[in-house]
């Protein structure tokens, strides 16, 4: 065992993937000498060598594209795109193509590839490097979209998604990257992907949140102490663990959905109208979405409004408690 | 080294030919050595090609095609390119190139299936290393760079070939594929159809190079402009690039310079933007002409074979098509199941609940 970051345990994840696979490859913009702009990568070429670990020209089109190619040549890519913000030229590879090539051969080509992207807010970032675009990945068949929220699953989702047979999207909560430690096994293991985690079991309601806000929700309900909040961490956005949202549903009665992406068709909607699909009976109050404005993400001058803080999930706590049937 | 690449200068227009329209070699010191059986599989395919290329259009007209892309006249650009490929090397498909399919072992069956509207169309045998046809236009050439990256650090020895057509090379995702490759000596060729037309566009209009071969001047890789309806120089060229890239030392641009006869697709109307005169003049230019009076002159062919080959080849299109057209539709459960490896928990219950719906009121 050893105490992690979540950004070590990912760097340990492609480390040991890497080490025990030399069909992975790693690449992207800076991700090569300098170890990427958050050091996710940090040290892997020096141990793997250039053409195993790779700086890219900035385009992300081709960085998606050729891994693409190189998936269905018998390489495992692992590509990071900066900041999701900037994976959208990258967007059209990743619909297009990388979601199909299954299908549309009939599963003589599959990409068994990774690409890793930092996202969220509240790291007083300027324009485009605050988005949280969960809708844009998992909205699409053929992809699997994973968000990590501690260094285990970090370490565990990154090797499950490298070893994973279809292409998975891994957004990485860029604010927690560094924010606390972890003792995390030294030796390599997965974490399933397409199963949440119960951070906390309880029976007065659910909370589903994933990412960054998995310890938001922790934190507001150390402030609410008479509820006893089931905390599910979503872990993996697309494919959705419905199951255990539906059976701690069913058990609780009440539902708050907190995420940073837009409100608006955003994932919250996806899973209240799975609850309403299965376990509309046993509900005790309507469920509640607590999300980010249907805005672009505000600047730093104006963010402090737009992130979702511990007060703000213990006020919607308190008054979906408050609701009778 | 590759003095070829130097001779002809794509930013004075200078064009590679060695078969004229006529049939006659004008470049004697540069005829390829190609070995028999190459230039008759070439030429079989080339019959075959054309044939079934025009009974595509017919089938469409009949209604019985959804849609098509032809590619009557652009045979040459297409079979001299990937002659010159080996058995392991990876094609990357745009979406007219029926004649380098069918050359590396697609086979007709599949491209007719594929354009009647069926995944299965797609699902090529295994050990045809060929990527399926490309729609999104541009998106392409960043696979091959991937395909041929993989090659590389494999040392495998294979080279990638990719096609794609004088309007795609506007496409922003071409400049980000072709500097890939060339940012990491790729061993990679990439062919650009220069058929004239990017469905009613001209070239000319939207594009201000004097070539499209001059574009591989700012990848500092060779580019080389070539009659792309003479099947020799397109060999030639393929091959000059295949060594160049066998050895590391990158990719190459050639330019084929050919003409669209036929429509875009089965859903364009040529007439609307270009003159008969043009067509015409094109016509003369007929690759399938030209490589026929090569193969008689060289005694590897005769009129009466000829006579053969065309109609077995009409004999074939037919039966493969009727063969496709009974084939009927997909089972149902294809549609969901080459989604994942493993069906999701989701998708599997949207199969059942539609399977129940079917069992319930299907009959009805």
């Amino acid at each position: 065992m050893a105490v992690k970051t979540i950004l070590q345990a990912i760097n340990d994840a492609l480390d040991q993937s890497m080490e025990k696979d030399d069909s992975v490859v790693v690449y992207g913009e800076d991700v090569g000498f300098e170890g990427g702009v958050f050091r996710a990568t940090a040290g892997l070429q020096k141990k793997y060598g250039e053409k195993r670990v790779f700086d890219t020209p900035i385009a992300e089109a081709a960085i998606v594209g050729s891994a693409i190619g190189m998936a269905i040549n018998g390489l495992r890519p692992v590509v990071e795109m900066q900041f999701s913000g900037f994976s959208l030229p990258g967007y059209n590879q990743i619909v297009t193509h990388a979601a199909r090539f299954r299908n549309r051969t009939r599963g003589k080509y599959h990409l068994p590839m990774v690409v890793r992207m930092p996202y969220g807010g509240g790291v007083r970032a300027l324009e485009h490097h605050s988005e949280s675009l969960e809708t844009l990945y998992a909205h699409i068949p053929g992809l699997k979209l994973v968000i990590p929220s501690t260094p285990y699953d970090a370490k565990g989702l990154t090797m499950a998604a490298i070893n994973d047979p279809d292409p998975v999207i891994i957004m990485e909560p860029k604010r927690i990257y560094r924010a606390f430690k972890q003792d995390i096994p030294d030796e390599p293991y997965e974490v399933e992907i397409g199963k949440a985690r119960i951070v906390k079991e309880g029976k007065d309601l659910t909370i589903i949140a994933w990412g960054a806000l998995v310890r938001e929700v922790e934190k507001a309900m150390k402030q609410v102490k008479d509820v006893d909040a089931e905390i599910i961490d979503l872990r993996t956005i697309s494919p959705m663990d419905t199951e255990t949202i539906i059976e701690s549903v069913k058990k609780t009665g009440r539902v708050l959905v907190v995420h940073e992406a837009v409100k608006s068709f955003g994932p919250a909607a996806e899973i209240v109208s799975r609850i309403n699909e299965e376990a509309f009976f046993y509900l005790e109050a309507a469920p509640k979405r607590l999300t980010g404005f249907d805005v672009t993400v505000p600047l730093p001058k104006g963010e402090e409004h737009f992130i979702i803080k511990p007060e703000r999930i213990a006020y919607e706590v308190k008054k979906l408690m408050a609701q009778k049937a | 080294m590759y003095m070829l690449f130097e001779e002809f200068d794509p930013l004075k227009e200078e064009m590679l030919q060695i078969l004229d329209k006529d049939g006659k070699i004008v470049n004697d010191k540069l005829v390829p050595k190609i070995k028999k059986e190459t230039l008759l599989k070439m030429y079989k395919t080339m019959v075959l090609g054309r044939i079934a290329d025009d009974k595509a259009v017919q089938f469409q007209r009949q209604g019985r095609m959804l849609t098509y892309a032809p590619n009557h006249g652009q045979e040459a650009a297409q079979l001299g390119s990937i002659a010159a490929m080996e058995d392991k090397d990876w094609l990357v498909l745009a979406f007219r190139e029926l004649n380098s399919m069918l050359y590396k072992g697609v086979t007709l069956k599949q491209s007719f299936l594929y354009w009647l509207g069926n995944e299965w169309g797609s699902r090529y045998d295994d050990n045809v290393n060929v990527l399926p046809v490309n729609v999104p236009i541009g998106s392409q050439i960043s696979h091959a760079a991937g395909l041929a990256y993989a090659s590389k650090l494999k040392e495998t020895g294979e080279v990638t070939i990719v096609y794609i057509g004088d309007g795609g090379t506007s496409h922003g995702e071409f400049h980000e594929g072709m500097n890939f490759a060339s940012a990491y000596d790729l061993p990679m060729i990439v062919i650009i159809q220069n058929n004239q037309y990017a469905i009613s566009t001209p070239r000319h209009k939207t594009i201000n190079s004097k070539t499209l071969a001059q574009k591989a001047v700012s990848y500092g890789i060779p580019g080389i402009q070539v009659d792309g309806n003479d099947p020799l120089a397109m060999f030639l060229a393929t091959q000059t690039a295949r060594e160049r890239a066998a050895k590391g030392e990158g990719p190459t641009l050639i330019e084929a310079v050919t003409y669209r006869m036929g429509a875009h697709t089965t859903s364009d109307n040529p007439k609307l933007y270009r003159e008969d005169s043009e067509v015409e003049e094109w016509e003369e230019k007929d690759p399938l002409k030209r490589f026929k009076k090569y193969m008689i002159d060289k005694k590897y062919w005769s009129e009466k074979k000829d006579k053969e080959l065309h109609e077995s080849s009409k004999k074939e299109v037919l039966n493969t098509f009727k063969e496709v057209e009974d084939m009927g539709l997909v089972d149902l459960g294809d549609i969901f199941k080459y989604t994942y490896e493993t069906m999701t928990p989701e998708l599997t219950k949207q199969m059942e609940d539609y399977q129940e719906y079917l069992d319930e009121e299907g009959a009805k």
